[in-house]
């Protein structure tokens, strides 16, 4: 169940989906991109693109059909919320995507549900009947397990038969998507979120969060904390109000974001979550203070060393390295010339892999070289 | 600058290019170079390798130039420490995990990944190197296991740039055998179940080789069973040579491509020790005849007999990749292919039979070898039914590169030696077997002496000096209609098939051609379909970019603009000769008077210059 912690009183449970949706059909499709724009929410995915400019940028495509995909996915290690979603209130997230095709003209929609998952199909399948109609196709489709497929290129490519490997961008998915055709690809709880807002009005949702960022966010938090769980927090919250909230206090660390996001320390425990500081996509893992950090940096990086599509030079021979350079570590082996050149390719893989998966591995590693010196010894 | 154009800036230099240019080629365009190894003109955009990243003002991190086209006043550096550093990691990368001594490699000096080593002055392997692998020892063989097959392939060297693949299913090709597997660092490149190549639907094109930019793909290597039989005094050593390898091999000598040595390489051979050099041109005449004879035959029983057992559009049958394409993917149509036996086996045939009559050697006592700029040569010559001698017909089909390190192991430069002729008594060639190397070239062949010896007028009447220009060039399927206004008496040498010509007269004869089997595939679809395609006469197919003269057994590199310059040199041959069509081959004429007495398409030639093919099937047995 999703820990609403009632700021305002409302959570997801309050939104009469059905509703949200005959009223958002009633409207022109510009007043729901406006609405949308206006409330300021930025997709939850982990990029944080503005989802009214996604919308917008998708109805003034020109070529038909369009497709509006919600990427289930979810497979960023540590992240459960779009579970719950779908769990507890997938009527959200079908009329969110309803709503998105009613704005930006496309007329044929698909959730791409993670293999794992599987087991909540048959309650999808019969929620989305209500959903489906004449002027909107919308079906399931399962991945296959692969983490990179969270990436919405590679889930494309996926959705196409073909191998899980992200595209060259530009042109983006919202030019040249899905069978090349323009599509727009969002969260589970992006589209949860729309329905939100059509409902309680864009005024409800950006009256809380920070000068950036607004409204409300799911948080699924696990790790060494008393009340792991989904939380909605409001945009802005500190980690150190988090930490409380989950009886997670005494940390060493927190892992903001999944495996590819920030490693943050406990001297910075007053960041906030979000977009312009703490990243405030999903997944927060605490570690308390016995844990060793080069022990985290090495599961991380065997889960990219695994989960890398292979397509691109960085990624695919970067994470190997950096596997075996945390083990050097591990074992006082690695000299200081080698770390550097470590350090170095960190920067390569950062910038010139091809995806984001390659672009944010080294991150934890880097942090953990940086912030955690006191728990390795160089080679002499 | 027109609305479709765009101007940005390069390192502070403006540049304009038409609208969604790629930054590498609108950086080439101020020549600037920047390094590529996925890249490939031939090939769809990867963007995998991440060699010619650079930097776009506003952007956090570096986009790669191949992929990236150009919508916007972009601002781009091509070149700072940032870019630097990230392209020596990669090389670094790539590095760690290639396993193959440069001395010992065949891509030695010709190597792209080699080549960018020095270029960024690689000095240590910063990420480790990988030594010498462990063969594991598996019971069933594996893709890259057969050590008889045409195509090789070594994992050790492969770094996964895809070209392979992108190559085996792409703009030109569509065999789909190549691809990817697995995920991660294990990723590899693979065939279906990983099963060896012949096992699966490899044609053996060699354009998977030709755009490899390391050694992990490369021809089989039959020097040394060249060489052997070179030195041993029992045995008879003849070579065919075929055009392209003469309009190529240039290349591997330094040469800018467009340059034919068939006669600088004339000498070279005897120099190698073959006893005699023939010309391939000689069987491409007389598979002209054979052909042409054939697809008058087809249309006669079709047209006036109709006899709706006679499948058109007659197939050409000289590529061996084309060839097993058909059985493959097209297996219903193997009857539309001409029975005829590509030039090579043709030729093969003869010297095994008639030339080994006439110069009273024992056919068991010959060695024939062919030039060939195809890897699928080397299936093509073990195929058992090209036995009709009683012997295998050509022992050996080497391609242009292995011609070209022989040549150097011999101590020869090609370009500096003396020119010489063909051996007779197969010696004079006509400029139609010329343009057997270049896509079009059948056709053109055919249609000079079809038209001539139909209507009994020149084909020059047509088309002027006999070029028959719509079924020329590199557009992928190219159409055309010859409409045949008169006809002329039936020349003796094919009394014997067709009383008289009258029944074409008023027919329009269509044609068509295409190249890469990409393109074979969107006629053979069209065919399947009933098309347009369907209602043609004859049709040549290619299995290769551009023809022969992109064959996979051709110089490394290559690319359409390559390809296009060895073509101006197989046309630039056929011009400079004097006898342009088949049929008036002097040395065609009497091998039909002396040798195959009862024509075309006759008895003998019937066991010696025609085949049969097999029904392979597209699924794995």
């Amino acid at each position: 169940m999703i820990k609403a912690i009632n700021f305002n009183n409302l959570t997801f449970a309050a939104i009469n989906a059905a509703e949200a949706l005959k009223s958002a059909l009633a409207k022109p499709a510009s007043q729901i991109i406006t609405e949308i724009s206006d409330s300021k929410l930025r997709g939850c995915g982990g990029a944080g693109f503005p989802a009214g400019l996604k919308l917008s940028l998708l109805s003034k495509e020109t070529n038909t059909p369009k497709y509006i995909i919600c990427n289930a996915d979810e497979g960023e290690p540590g992240t459960f919320k779009d579970r719950e979603i779908l769990t507890n209130y997938p009527d959200l997230v079908f009329a969110g995507m309803a709503i998105a095709a009613h704005a930006t003209g496309a007329t044929k929609g698909i959730l791409y549900l993670r293999a794992e998952y599987n087991y909540m199909r048959e309650h999808l399948e019969n929620v989305i009947t209500q959903y489906r109609n004449k002027d909107f196709d919308l079906i399931i489709r399962l991945g296959a397990g692969a983490y990179v497929c969270g990436e919405e290129t590679s889930l494309i490519e996926s959705l196409e038969g073909l191998r899980g490997e992200p595209r060259n961008r530009p042109p983006f998915p919202i030019q040249q998507g899905f069978l090349n055709q323009p599509t727009g690809v969002n969260n589970v709880e992006t589209f949860a979120w729309i329905t939100s807002i059509i409902s309680k009005g864009a005024k409800w949702f950006n009256a809380v969060g920070t000068e950036k960022s607004f409204g409300y966010k799911l948080f699924s938090i696990s790790g060494d904390c008393a009340k792991p769980g989904v939380y909605e927090l409001p945009m802005g919250t500190t980690l150190a109000e988090m930490l409380k909230i989950a009886g997670g206090e005494g940390a060493k660390a927190v892992q903001v974001g999944g495996a590819s996001g920030q490693l943050i320390n406990a001297a910075n425990f007053n960041r906030k979550l979000a977009f312009e500081d703490a990243p405030p996509s999903g997944s927060i893992m605490v570690f308390g203070a016995k844990r060793k950090m080069l022990d985290i940096a090495e599961n991380f990086l065997d889960f990219f060393y695994d989960e890398s599509c292979g397509q691109c030079t960085p990624c695919r021979k970067g994470n190997p390295k950096l596997l075996e350079g945390i083990k050097l570590l591990k074992e006082g082996k690695c000299s200081k010339e080698y770390l550097e050149q470590l350090i170095d390719l960190c920067e390569t893989m950062q910038t010139a892999s091809k995806c984001a998966l390659g672009q944010s591995s080294p991150n934890a590693f880097l942090t953990i070289i940086k912030d955690f010196s006191e728990e390795y010894a160089l080679k002499q | 600058m027109s609305n479709n154009e765009i101007t940005l800036t390069i390192d502070d230099q403006k540049v304009t290019v038409p609208y969604g240019t790629t930054i590498l080629k609108a950086a080439e365009k101020l020549g600037i170079k920047i390094p590529t190894l996925c890249f490939h003109e031939d090939l769809c955009i990867s963007g995998a390798c991440r060699m010619c990243v650079v930097e776009i003002e506003g952007f956090r991190t570096l986009q790669a130039s191949c992929a990236y086209p150009i919508t916007a006043p972009i601002v781009v550096r091509t070149s700072s420490p940032k870019i630097t550093r990230a392209r020596k990691n990669i090389l670094g990368l790539i590095l760690s995990d290639h396993y193959g001594d440069c001395y010992t490699c065949k891509k030695n000096m010709n190597c792209e990944l080699q080549t960018l080593s020095k270029d960024y002055g690689i000095d240590a392997f910063c990420f480790g190197r990988k030594s010498k692998p462990e063969k594991e020892t598996s019971k069933e063989l594996k893709f890259g296991d057969n050590i008889d097959w045409p195509i090789q392939y070594d994992p050790e060297k492969c770094i996964l740039c895809e070209r392979c693949v992108r190559a085996c299913t792409g703009y030109y090709m569509d065999n789909g055998v190549l691809g990817v597997s697995e995920r991660s660092n294990n990723s590899k490149i693979s065939t279906f179940k990983d099963f060896p190549l012949s096992r699966v639907n490899c044609i053996n094109c060699g354009q998977c080789v030709t755009h490899c930019p390391t050694g992990a793909l490369t021809e089989r290597d039959d020097r040394a069973v060249v060489w052997k039989a070179l030195t041993d005094p029992t045995k008879h050593v003849v070579i065919q040579t075929a055009p392209a390898p003469r309009a190529g091999i240039g290349e591997c000598f330094g040469v800018e491509p467009g340059h034919s040595f068939t006669f600088e390489m004339n000498t070279a051979l005897r120099c190698c020790g073959f006893d005699k050099v023939f010309d391939t041109n000689f069987s491409a005449d007389l598979t002209i005849m054979e052909e042409g004879t054939e697809l008058l035959i087809r249309l006669y029983k079709a047209l006036v007999e109709k006899d709706a057992s006679i499948k058109l559009p007659q197939f050409t049958s000289c590529s061996p990749g084309w060839v097993k394409y058909l059985e493959h993917f097209y297996p219903e149509f193997l009857d539309c292919a001409s029975t005829a036996k590509s030039p090579q086996q043709m030729f093969g045939a003869i010297i095994k039979t008639y030339y080994a009559k006439l110069n009273n050697i024992d056919p068991k006592n010959i060695v024939s070898v062919a030039l060939m700029p195809c890897t699928a040569k080397k299936f093509e010559c073990d195929r058992p039914e090209m036995r009709a001698s009683g012997f295998k017909d050509v022992d050996y089909g080497i391609t242009t590169r292995e011609m070209a390190q022989m040549f150097t192991e011999a101590g020869i430069d090609l370009p500096k030696m003396p020119k010489s002729d063909f051996d007779n008594p197969f010696g004079s060639a006509t400029g139609s077997g010329v343009i057997f190397g270049a896509t079009g070239g059948v056709m053109e062949s055919a249609l000079r002496t079809v038209i001539d010896l139909v209507t009994g007028e020149k084909v020059e009447d047509l088309y002027a000096n006999a070029d028959i220009i719509p079924v020329r060039g590199f557009e992928g399927v190219r159409y055309a209609e010859i409409p045949i206004t008169k006809v002329g008496p039936v020349p003796a040498i094919l009394k014997h098939l067709v009383p008289d010509w009258n029944w074409l007269k008023g027919v329009t004869l269509k044609v068509a051609v295409a190249h890469g089997t990409a393109n074979a595939r969107k006629v053979m679809e069209d065919i399947k379909a009933g098309g347009k395609f369907s209602e043609c006469h004859f049709v040549e197919f290619m299995a290769c970019p551009g023809g022969c003269l992109g064959g996979g057994g051709q110089p490394i590199p290559t690319s359409p603009q390559i390809r296009a310059k060895r073509a101006k040199a197989i046309y630039a041959d056929d011009k400079g000769l004097k006898v342009r069509k088949s049929y008036e081959n002097p040395a065609v004429l009497e091998i039909y008077e002396k040798f195959l007495t009862d024509g075309p398409c006759g008895h003998l030639s019937h066991k010696l210059l025609h085949t049969k093919y097999v029904a392979r099937g597209k699924y794995i047995k």
